[in-house]
Order: C-alpha cells, then structure tokens, then sequence
C-alpha cells in the first residue's frame, strides 16, 4: 500500500505518568521500557508506521530526554522524512507559563503543528495501552460510518482495586456511544477504551475551541462524556492482544504475558513488525552452565547461570551459579555470581552483587531504582 | 569534486567465493551470514566507521543483489553521509565498451575516477571475507610515521600454517623487503592480511602502469594479470618502493572456506576469544531485522550458544550459534552446529557440526551431519552443509562433508 498523507497521527508520550511513578521518576510513559527491547511508544508509532501513516506528531510533557533520546530524527521507524515524518512536540508553555492539563488543552497548544499538516483526518493514540493494530480498517469504518468521532475498544477484563485511568465504554445496538464511566467502583469483563481514536482535523478544532471558550481540557470528561449526545461517537472493536500499564504491577503482569507464545504472537504479528531504536548488540551469549526456561532474552544478554519465567533487557548479566526467576530486568542490569534473584523488576544498568538474595513475589514484585546498587 | 577526504577505503567485494559452495549460491560472498546476526561486510564496515573512515567504495560484482540490499544507503554503519559514505560501484560501460573486473587491482582501476572526486592522500584496500577488529587509523598512522608508499597489514602465523598464506619477509625495520605468494619453504610466518594502506598518488601510477602492461601482454597473447598481491605489490618491490609491513595482534580469520567459515563461527563460543562482540566502544554493526527477543521454552536445553533475536528455542542447543528468527521445535537437537536467519529445525531432527543455510526447512526426524568421534576413518569425516532456502524432508540424512544445495 502506498503512503497516507490525509492521515496525521497524534501520540500522547506524557499521559498517565503519575500512574507508574517508579518508572516515571526519571522518564516519561512513552519512553517506559517494556518487552525486552522496546519503550512504550514504539507500539503505537510503529502501529502507525505499519498503517503507512506519513506523518506523527509525539506531545510531551515533562521528563522527555529519555524519549527524545530513543526517537531522535525517526530514522529507525522510517519516519525521518521530507514529507511527513516525526514530530516532536514538547510543551509549548506560553508566556503565562502553564503547561497544558489534559488532551484537549494539549491538542490546542500544539495545533500550530496539526493546521500545517494536509491530512484531513487525525488518529490519537496513547503509550499507556500497549497493543499491535492496523489503522486502516478502523479509518474505512470512520469513513462509511460517518461518525465524528470513533472509539477504538477492546473486550477486556476492569478491576477498580487494582485498575487506574480506564475509561469504560458502551454502545447502542447501532454502535453509537451509550455510556462512559471513568474509574467506576466495579469489575468484571467490559469494552474498554484503548485511549485511540479517529476524528477529522475539522471537527477536531472545532471541538478545541468550543472547550477552550468554556475552560474544558478533557477529551473523556467534557467530549465524551458531557457532550456525547451531541456527536456521532461510534466505536470499532480490536480484537488482537492489547493491555494497559496503569500501575507497576501490572507493568510485570504485561512483561510476563509476553512469555505465552498467543499473546506474544499477537502483539509481534507478521507483516506488523515492532521498530525501535537499533542497539547493535551482539547475540545473546549462554554459558557452559546456563540454565534457562520460558524467558524472553534480548541481544546482548550474556548468560552464565539460571533464568526461569523471565524478561531479561538488552545488554543483561547474568554471573556463575545465580538463579534468577520471575523477574523483568531492564537493559544493562549486572546480576553477580551466586546470586539468588526472584520477582523483582530492576530498572536500568541496577547491580546485584555477588552472593545476594532478593526475593519478592509475582504478586508484589520488588522494585530496584535506575543505576541502583544491591 | 566533493570536500576532499584523507582517507578512502575500497572493499573489494566481487569475490564469488566458489570454496563456500552452496552458501554462496545466490549470495556475493561478503554478504554470507556470521556470528549469528552478521554478515561479513559488517566487520570491515564496522571497522571503517569505528575508526573514523567514512568513505567506502564497495566493489561488486558476483551475485550483488542481496549485497546491495543490504548496504543499501549505508545507515546502519553510519556511512549515509552527505559528503562520502557508503558506495557500491559495479563494473559499467563506457564509450570504449565495457568490461568486467579482471582482477583486484583493475576493479580498483576501474574507479580511479571514484576515488579522486575526494582527492584522497591515502587508500585503504580491504577484503570482505575475513573476522577481525582492527583500528585502520593506528596503521595509517603508522603508514604516515614511516614515510611509506604501501603498508600491508600482517599477522604471525604458525610456521606450519604459513604455506597457505601471502608471506612477507622484513627487516628489522618492518620494511618489507620480500613477499613470496604461499612459499613452499616459508622464510618468514608474517602473513599478508589482504589488508593495504597505499598513498594514493603511488598507488594509482601503479594501477595505471598494470593496466597497460597487462593489456599489453594481452595483445602478445602473454599470460597477463591485474592482481593486488601478485602485481602492484610485486612491481612496488621491483622499483625499491617503501613498503612496510604492519604487524596486527588479535583476533582474524579468513571464512573463505566452508571448514574455516564453520571454525570461525565456534571460536565465538570460546571464553578466551580476543576479540569483544559486546565492547560498547567497538560495535560492530548490522543491518536489523527488527524481531523481538528470542523466546526460550520451557523444554529448551541450551548451552555455550550463541542465539539471535527472533528465535524461538524449545529444544536443545549446544555449541552452536544461531542467528534471527531460527526456530527449534521441541525435541529438535543441534550441536556444534551453525543455523542461519528463518531456519526451522523440527521435533526429533538432528543437526550436528554442520551448518544450515536461510530460510531452510529441517523436517522432523532428519539427521544432518555426525560428530566426528562416530566416524571410524578420519578422512570421511567433515561438516555437513544445507544451502539457503533448501527443504531436507523426514527423516532425510545428510552425511559428512556432503553440501545440499537443492531439496530432498
């Protein structure tokens, strides 16, 4: 298929940060690494780039020199073009110094950027929900339907106890907007927002304006909910792997979900390849004495003991004689000799060094901070 | 004329690589798989960015599509620049006709034109088949220190090896004073590297005075040739030229041959190899397929491996090294074996010291190659070989020495 330039995709890399504040502490929910080899804003950018999206414009907020870092020029989504391409768009604080709150209020605050691009449409997409999906049936949808806006869901299971940020959604028996409930006081199975839509870039303003006229800034509060019936909201539901990182116990969850080889499948799917940033690391290197079961290993590892049920990063140790079980280790962590290492997710280049023990639980993981030494 | 540039680099990469038979098929040979997620350009390119040379001329000419691919516009060494970087040049017509490269001195003849767009004081000529980390600004350095006209980069061999080697012979100065194409009485162990620093007002006269020579010869219906080692390096030395000889120490292998591509391969496997894949400082760099991490099952067994991204492994690995995307079904065992990018290895197949092509199928229960220690004569023993895009059908066996290059 050839290049789209009527779509322009919208990627909010700062939403949500609160949620995740270990991981967020020193970066941004876009930048959050996650699956081996990847941040989290690579699935939504590379779903775009997939879909033949020309043009992505990624807003920021705060804490984004990690994720300027790992998008520089676009080169490695191909996106580092004349026409079209990679935008990023950092807080524009005005002079009256605030940063902007909510989607609407950010959408405004950029749309100098929107209004220059010839697309007529605009697909939002959040880094918080990670899944693989192809956005052109869900543009034909929005096309035929006539919907101003359409809702990308999924099926899903909502736990208020342990979920936070999900906006809950449901339609008519003509697929039109019927309810939306944020953060409800339930749980069960139900169809959930994946935080991505598609609108036109007309209505889009429109709509900016008319909330800003008001003092609005919430896409879900004030369009979605206050004004739904005022619009054609329609949703369009995706049924690949998606799931959402709303708290650092579900951040190990989504890690660990990679090792079943159907969800794995359905976030790597064919013809749908992942891009990130190329770290041009050798293979992973096993010992005579490794040991390793039901792990994903990204490139770079080098592996002299045992590892079980894990998610190891790129550029990982592991030393002679350490176990290490349950536990999702991002990139450069040094594990020692000896070492016995269970359910603990370590940020960044953490060390653990010779002989020592560290047992969390899968269900309460023990975290261990960026650069940090145990 | 483009902003003049100190150095150039030439990669002669035309080579068919006949002795690597079924590997190199369809493929030139510099783009033929190592190291599981290499291939072996990726050294010398490497090498040219980690040390600062950022115009390289690749000469191809053997089978260049999947070469030329995979240069493509020389991003993933960093050599897309504005001003130099990558270029692949084949042959071409000219007003005059056209020709192939006859040999390794008219291939860089050929693009006399290429190299003075950037008005280079210095070439460096590289070969494409050979593993190794090497800092070409510390010979050119050295090169410079010596007022030489050409600088051949040598490694020491064993003295029972050297016979199978270009031998330098120096004097205490490292000024070479006698080189001798695989002398049957070798007087010397430092062997050529196919590595060259030449100045390049030095080196173009003399491509020029071979050209004419050997067309010459040509015309008599004399035995002619436009060859590096046997020419231009044999001519310079005739004319008392200031040659020297650039001692190298580390790591460097030449893949040239199915037995030494396979040796070359198990080497990355040894604790005590000198020379880092994973020196943050020296990467060597490659073309990425942009796969996951590998999956490692819950059956798996795997041992002193090397594995790539994209692997999904449920049986049992030992000694070998595999590269992207290279799936083992659970039951399926390979030992000192190599298994190239997209290969499936089925339940119950069998894979030992051999090496299996791309995108190659090993139906279940298939038995490819055996250890050496099952083989009672010595001689009928060798590595196994299964070419790129091949299918061994059930319980198929490939033996020893024996290279598939089609279906069975």
């Amino acid at each position: 298929m050839s290049v789209n330039y009527n779509v322009l995709g919208l990627i909010f890399a700062s939403l949500h940060d609160k949620n995740v504040s270990e991981l967020t502490d020193q970066r941004t929910m876009g930048s959050i690494p996650f699956g081996g080899r990847y941040r989290l804003i690579d699935f939504p950018l590379s779903s775009m780039v997939n879909s033949n999206i020309a043009e992505v414009g990624v807003i920021t907020k705060a804490n984004y020199g990690s994720l300027l870092d790992h998008l520089g020029s676009g080169r490695d989504w191909d996106l580092s073009r004349k026409k079209g391409g990679l935008h990023l768009l950092p807080p524009f604080i005005h002079s009256s110094g605030e940063i902007y709150k909510g989607r609407l209020d950010a959408l405004n605050k950029v749309w100098n950027f929107v209004s220059h691009s010839p697309a007529q449409y605009v697909i939002m997409a959040n880094c918080d929900v990670i899944t693989s999906i192809d956005y052109n049936p869900v543009l034909k949808q929005h096309m035929e339907s006539g919907a101003d806006i359409t809702l990308i869901y999924s099926e899903g299971f909502y736990d208020y106890s342990t979920n936070r940020g999900a906006t809950i959604i449901d339609f008519d028996e003509n697929n039109c907007l019927k309810d939306v409930l944020f953060d409800p006081l339930l749980s069960g199975k139900c169809k959930l927002w994946l935080e991505s839509c598609i609108v036109t870039k007309e209505f889009l303003w429109n709509t900016i304006i008319d909330a800003k006229s008001r003092g609005e800034v919430s896409f879900t509060r004030y369009i979605l909910q206050e004004n739904r019936s005022k619009f054609k909201i329609m949703g369009y539901k995706h049924d690949e792997f998606f799931t959402r990182i709303d708290n650092i116990g579900n951040y190990y969850k989504a890690n660990m979900m990679l090792l079943e080889s159907d969800k794995r499948n359905g976030l790597f799917r064919e013809n749908m390849p992942i891009y990130t940033k190329i770290g041009d690391n050798g293979p992973v290197k096993y010992g005579v004495k490794a040991s390793v079961k039901n792990s994903l290993i990204a490139d770079g590892c080098i592996i002299e003991g045992t590892v079980e049920n894990s998610v190891l990063f790129r550029g990982v140790k592991v030393g002679k004689d350490s176990v290490v079980r349950d536990c999702v280790l991002l990139q450069g962590t040094t594990v020692g000799k000896e070492c016995g290492v269970t359910a603990v997710i370590a940020d960044k280049n953490a060390t653990v060094t010779d002989g020592r023990v560290i047992t969390g639980s899968p269900t309460y993981p023990i975290y261990i901070d960026k650069n940090g030494r145990l | 004329m483009n902003t003049k540039k100190r150095v150039v680099a030439m990669l002669l990469a035309g080579g068919q690589g006949s002795r690597l038979y079924a590997l190199t098929k369809n493929v030139a040979k510099p783009a033929v798989p190592y190291g599981g997620k290499y291939r072996l350009i990726d050294f010398p390119l490497s090498n040219c960015t980690n040390s600062g040379i950022d115009t390289v001329g690749v000469l191809t000419q053997y089978q260049p599509l999947v070469l030329n691919e995979y240069i493509g516009n020389g991003e993933p060494w960093d050599l897309d620049k504005m001003n130099g970087g990558v270029h692949v040049l084949p042959p071409y017509e000219t007003q005059t006709g056209a020709s192939w490269y006859e040999g390794t001195a008219n291939a860089i003849y050929q693009n006399i034109r290429f190299i003075e767009r950037y008005d280079p004081k210095y070439v460096v000529v590289l070969g494409g088949d050979h593993i190794y980390k090497m800092d070409y600004s510390k010979m050119i350095d050295f090169h410079e220190e010596n007022e030489a006209d050409c600088t051949i980069s040598v490694i020491n061999v064993p003295k029972a090896e050297a016979s199978r080697f270009g031998i330098m012979i120096t004097d205490d100065n490292d000024q070479v004073i006698d080189f001798v194409e695989k002398p049957k009485e070798p007087k010397s162990t430092l062997a050529s590297m196919g590595i060259y620093v030449f100045s390049w007002d030095k080196l173009k006269k003399y491509l020029i005075e071979n050209e004419n020579d050997a067309n010459a010869k040509r015309e008599r219906k004399e035995k002619w040739s436009k060859d590096f080692g046997k020419d231009i390096i044999t001519s310079m030395l005739r004319d008392k030229q200031r040659l020297f000889a650039y001692e190298f120490e580390g790591y460097w292998k030449d893949v040239g041959t199915l037995d030494s591509l396979w040796e070359a391969n198990m080497d990355l496997l040894s604790p005590n190899l000198p020379m880092n894949l994973y020196d943050p400082n020296w990467k060597i760099y490659s073309r990425n397929k942009n796969m996951p991490p590998q999956y490692i099952g819950d059956s798996a067994n795997i041992e002193n491996s090397m594995i790539s991204e994209g692997s999904v492994i449920d049986g049992t690995v030992d000694f070998s090294v595999i590269f992207q995307g290279v799936t083992i079904e659970k039951g399926a065992t390979v030992n000192y074996s190599i298994v190239m990018p997209g290969t499936v290895i089925k339940a119950g197949a069998v894979v030992e010291y051999a090496i299996v092509g791309s995108d190659t199928v090993i139906e279940n229960g298939a038995k490819i190659g055996v250890s050496p220690e099952t083989v009672e004569d010595k001689a009928d023993w060798g590595i196994a070989v299964v070419g790129h895009n091949v299918t061994v059908s059930a319980n198929k066996t490939v033996q020893p020495k024996q290279i598939i290059s089609e279906d069975i």
